[in-house]
């Protein structure tokens, strides 16, 4: 068996003694794409922000790659290849554009992003290429004819299209996203839905938290479903209904 | 099977409501009806729309189409503090109570309108809010969790409404304060009001409601007697199960 690009074990992360996590366990292989679901509070963004280097956990491990992350910070994580989204884009909203998406080249160049931006000792024949490669993101996340304004001046839609653009030119071995339907129109949906099969064919394992649960059966080979900050299944979607513990979760309880 | 919700009149009807906060819409040509000391329950998995479905039920977001009509008024896109004298009354998730105040001074402020009789209601809410009388004189926010979202219901009855809106008013509480609040709730749909409520515990929901309707992504999927919903494949499904 193949090592697991992403291990999570017996994780737990309480906040003001309230379990936010608790010993939560799951892994992901490579090159799936994945959805992470469950009811509200069931504590999936909690799990993200663990995973991404946001939150520490109490207690637990999680390995990425074999590589034990705990304690590393976010952009070292995100060096790493791991790169997570927010449920709100945030992009660097007094950038450019398209200066935005160079900074998401800078996780693949392993450089500080202050590098990217000011670097005048770059070869020639890497700024082309760079140059070429941005050009063609542009173009493909139809964001060239803006691609000189200020960032904080794109639409919604906009906005979640330049952070799949940023992802792209970084090239993630693994991209967590935190609802990426969220505020959505069903036309930018499709569009979103095709950007996760790209980031795939590209070769990045995505994780997707989301809510829109015909968007998770069309886009994901698998789910995982968190409840009470634990994971109680892992399988295909078609399993989800003959699952008694998924039922539950969704449709609640009403034992004393 | 009998349902005598039947013969109950309609003091609520929802027709092909639509709206949103600016972008998509969030609810989409949804419909229901509410009827005169019944419990209607909105159900439906996370992102369904059922507390936007409230708001704008309510006012507090705008309505791109559709109506809504109160006691054969139509009053879509009346502004709240018009519909509350139109004898709706809303009882939001969060916010619904002024912490600093006492229980009474609370209802007082929740009968503030009323020209007068406003301490015979308080009397009346007393009968109906065991609990409440005993602790009139107590600040909101030193009451339980339980307690305060009763309060924040008897105010809501304070103007006598015909229909009362609630959203997630078990949201946080125990298994066994949910069950006394929801038994708390068919108390007052007994005395005649007929109510709206939105819950994330969809059994329970439908264990206590009369009506269900289950939405799904901002749109009515299914509908019927509550009793019948709850054994109901169809509404697992729509949770959980084949999408496509």
């Amino acid at each position: 068996m193949t090592t697991p690009l992403l291990e999570v074990k017996n994780v737990s992360k309480n906040f003001g003694g309230v379990a936010a996590v608790h010993e939560c366990s799951m892994s992901i292989a490579e090159g799936s794409v994945v959805g992470l679901i469950g009811p509200n509070g069931a504590g999936k963004s909690s799990l993200i922000d663990l995973v991404s280097g946001f939150e520490r956990p109490d207690t637990g491990s999680v390995l990425f790659a074999g590589q034990e992350i705990v304690g590393r910070r976010p952009d070292v994580i995100s060096r790493l290849g791991l790169i997570r989204t927010f449920q709100t884009p945030r992009e660097w909203r007094d950038l450019s554009v398209i200066d935005n998406v160079r900074v998401g080249r800078s996780a693949l160049e392993r450089e500080s992003i202050w590098r990217t931006l000011t670097s005048g000792r770059r070869l020639r024949r890497e700024e082309m290429a760079e140059s070429e490669e941005l050009f063609d993101l542009m173009t493909h996340y139809r964001l060239d004819a803006v691609r000189n304004a200020r960032a904080s001046g794109l639409s919604g839609g906009q906005k979640r299209l330049l952070e799949f653009a940023r992802i792209a030119a970084a090239k993630p071995r693994l991209t967590i996203l935190d609802e990426p339907m969220g505020g959505v129109n069903p036309v930018l949906g499709e569009r979103i839905g095709e950007a996760i099969r790209e980031l795939k064919r590209a070769g990045s394992t995505v994780v997707v938290v989301e809510h829109n649960l015909p968007f998770i059966e069309k886009t994901c080979d698998e789910v995982v479903v968190m409840d009470l900050g634990s994971v109680i299944a892992q399988g295909h979607f078609s399993e989800l209904r003959d699952n008694a513990r998924v039922v539950d979760a969704y449709l609640g309880n009403d034992d004393e | 099977m009998t349902a005598p919700e039947h013969d109950a009149p309609v003091v609520l009807r929802v027709k092909d409501l639509t709206a949103g906060y600016g972008g998509p819409p969030i609810i989409d040509h949804v419909s229901l009806e509410v009827r005169k000391g019944k419990i209607a329950a909105i159900v439906g998995p996370n992102g369904a729309g059922k507390s936007t479905l409230l708001k704008a039920i309510m006012g507090v977001i705008k309505v791109t189409s559709g109506e809504v009509i109160l006691l054969d008024k139509n009053c879509t896109n009346m502004a709240p503090e018009k519909l509350v004298r139109h004898k709706l009354a809303y009882v939001p998730q969060v916010a619904n109570t002024f912490p600093d105040l006492t229980v009474r001074e609370n209802l007082e402020m929740g009968g503030y309108t009323r020209r007068h009789g406003v301490h015979e209601r308080i009397e009346e809410l007393g009968d109906l809010f065991p609990d409440l009388r005993k602790s009139l004189r107590r600040k909101a926010g030193a009451l339980s969790g339980g307690q305060r979202s009763m309060l924040a219901m008897a105010r809501g009855l304070m103007l006598d409404p015909e229909v009362m809106l609630l959203d997630e008013p078990s949201a946080g509480l125990s298994p066994l304060l949910q069950k006394s609040l929801w038994e708390q709730i068919e108390a007052v749909a007994a005395t005649g009001v007929g109510i709206c409520v939105v819950e994330q515990n969809t059994r329970r929901s439908l264990r206590h409601a009369d009506w269900g309707y289950v939405l799904v992504l901002g749109k009515n999927r299914l509908d019927g007697p509550a009793s019948q919903l709850l054994n109901d494949q169809e509404v697992i499904d729509l949770y959980v199960g084949r999408m496509s």
